[in-house]
């Protein structure tokens, strides 16, 4: 099925409606791809699912990356939603400071948000406001810190046999 | 979700209910972790009146094994048996879905008679998957025979995959670039006697049920949801098509050439288990469909792409060619170059949309690997589908969902 809508168009529309708050636009792999201010995502999110012509109402998929050396951006919020009527995706990220790394929360525009947060608070720490339930959801309640953040090795850090520069990098 | 007081008689805090009318009407009862029901490692506690349930609370993550912490460390074609283990009734679907994401990553194009073979595999784990989730459904209506039948059809395509790849459950079938062997003359043979045979057997199961009074009298209006509803929690696949929504990835963003093949997507109108398991019968059949299709037109080449950096050269010329010898090396030590770059792939897995975000940095392994898991996504419904039903349907819903723990809890 082709899509209506196209990445340029999109991304016009947008910046029109939102302006500021679109940090960058990139299309990698042909997916249209924006950094939005943290504070402005709700309020995009909850605009492109009422939205006439863009109709984007389907949360595909939502979760955190970890990027420790980007001082203030250290953590990416990012979000994949799906408009099934115009069979177009897009993915969006807001990047947040490691001091607070807190984000409006998308419970109440899907439910299937919730379990999505729990499980990203779950892996990196990261909060979001509003949320009705924010505890730890596949890590056990008594665990106290954040496993998917860059600082915890998955095997003993002071092995080195197996060290990237070994290989060349 | 709970009705129920927020003091916690447990001590968890995800679980809110009370146990303070244990001595009165209500009820507290474990549905799980470990009961026959749940088919699976995850627990439901409901409170109960009598028969009704009034609330539950879900825990989940019994099995979760950290798969996206072990991607971070694995180089690409280690991360293969990562995706069997997630949903492992359909094993096949995942590797597959897997090497696709990466083969987009590094923009290679696969030879259409890959994609073919490819298609074939996945139908197979589709109707294997099906299979699975259709006949325990009668097992938890009281109707053991079909499932007993039908294991001996699973079994047939689980020899399929030996044939193929040499495992059965956790199957790691392919390569990052097609295929480690062409279909074998035995597998042919097989298929050929397996989409002879298996379509009188299904339609056997299938007289066992699906008009079978009793059976429609106690699946029909068990844990119904509405499509609005089925939409808000991120449904897909079957569960989303029985509330009557017909989005299928196959269709809607078609990939190794699903759009070669004719077939149709069932839908349901009510949402409940009776149009769950309509639904996956229905996919059965377009998935043999799609089988004898792809089977029979199944193009001439080559059953591997030519990428010789990602796809390992044949082990004669490893021994006796240099540039086999390093291509050998570098892939076996997880040293090929992959680019920079972030990509969402998904494919159409037994649950749905079963995707993969994936984020390299040019290293050795992902820097960042997501996985879609349409089970744990939609899973979160099961409480309000339940709520103001019985026990027993609430069993019923929950073998209708098909909720694989392993996709579960990652």
């Amino acid at each position: 099925m082709e899509s209506k809508l196209t990445n340029e168009g999109v991304a016009a529309k947008i910046q029109a409606q939102f302006g500021a708050a679109v940090v960058s636009v990139d299309m990698p792999y042909d997916m249209l791809t924006m950094e939005i201010a943290a504070d402005r995502m709700h309020d995009l999110i909850e605009w492109i699912q009422s939205d006439a012509e863009l109709k984007i109402g389907f949360l595909t998929l939502l979760g955190g990356v970890h990027y420790p050396n980007d001082k203030g951006r250290e953590f990416a919020m990012v979000y994949h939603l799906h408009s099934w009527t115009n069979n177009f995706r897009i993915r969006l990220k807001a990047f947040l400071p490691a001091e607070n790394p807190a984000i409006a929360t998308l419970t109440d525009l899907y439910e299937a948000a919730n379990w999505m947060e729990r499980e990203t608070y779950d892996f990196f720490g990261i909060q979001f406001n509003g949320h009705p339930n924010l505890v730890r959801i596949l890590n056990e309640d008594s665990m106290d810190y954040f496993p998917m953040r860059k600082e915890y090795h998955l095997e003993d850090a002071t092995r080195e046999d197996k060290d990237d520069r070994y290989f060349g990098r | 979700m709970s009705t129920f007081k927020e003091d916690s008689a447990y001590d968890m805090p995800h679980v809110g209910l009370s146990n303070e009318t244990i001595d009165g009407d209500i009820a507290t009862l474990n549905l799980g972790p470990t009961h026959p029901a749940t088919h699976g490692i995850f627990q439901n506690i409901l409170q109960v009146d009598g028969e009704k349930i009034l609330a539950s609370e879900q825990t989940v993550g019994y099995i979760h094994r950290a798969f996206e912490k072990l991607a971070e460390r694995r180089p690409y074609n280690q991360i293969t048996p990562i995706t069997d283990r997630l949903n492992y009734c359909s094993s096949p679907i995942n590797n597959i879905g897997w090497h696709m994401t990466v083969e987009k990553l590094i923009g290679a194009e696969m030879p259409k008679r890959v994609e073919y073979m490819r298609v074939i595999v996945m139908e197979l784990a589709r109707i294997a998957d099906h299979l699975i989730c259709n006949s325990v459904i009668g097992v938890d209506t009281g109707a053991l025979t079909g499932f007993t039948y039908l294991f001996q059809e699973r079994e047939k395509i689980y020899e399929l995959y030996e044939e193929i790849c040499g495992a059965r459950l956790t199957t790691n079938v392919g390569r990052i670039g097609g295929f480690e062997r062409d279909f074998s003359p035995e597998f042919h043979r097989k298929l050929e006697d397996f989409l002879r045979t298996f379509p009188k057997v299904f339609n056997e199961f299938d007289s066992l049920l699906s008009r079978n009074r009793i059976f429609m009298d106690r699946t029909r209006g068990a844990g119904p949801i509405s499509v609005e509803r089925a939409l808000n929690y991120g449904f897909v696949g079957p569960n989303l098509r029985a509330a009557g929504l017909d989005y299928d990835v196959r269709v809607m963003n078609p990939y190794s050439s699903y759009q070669d093949f004719d077939f149709s997507i069932p839908v349901g109108v009510a949402g409940d288990t009776y149009d769950r398991f309509m639904v996956r019968q229905e996919e059965i059949r377009q998935s043999l469909k799609i089988i004898e299709q792809a089977w029979k037109n199944l193009p001439e080449g080559s059953y591997k792409a030519d990428i010789p950096e990602f796809y390992l050269p044949p082990k004669e010329e490893v021994y006796n060619n240099m540039e086999a010898l390093i291509y050998h090396f570098k892939i076996v030590m997880g040293e090929t170059p992959i680019p920079a770059g972030e990509v969402y792939h998904c494919v159409e897995g037994g649950n749905g949309e079963l995707g993969y975000y994936l984020i390299s940095d040019g290293g050795r392994s992902p820097y960042r690997l997501q996985f879609r898991r349409p089970c744990f996504i939609y899973y979160q419904a099961y409480p309000e589908m339940i709520i103001g039903q019985t026990i027993s349907d609430a069993v019923l819903t929950l073998s209708s969902m098909n909720v694989i723990a392993g996709e579960l809890d990652a």
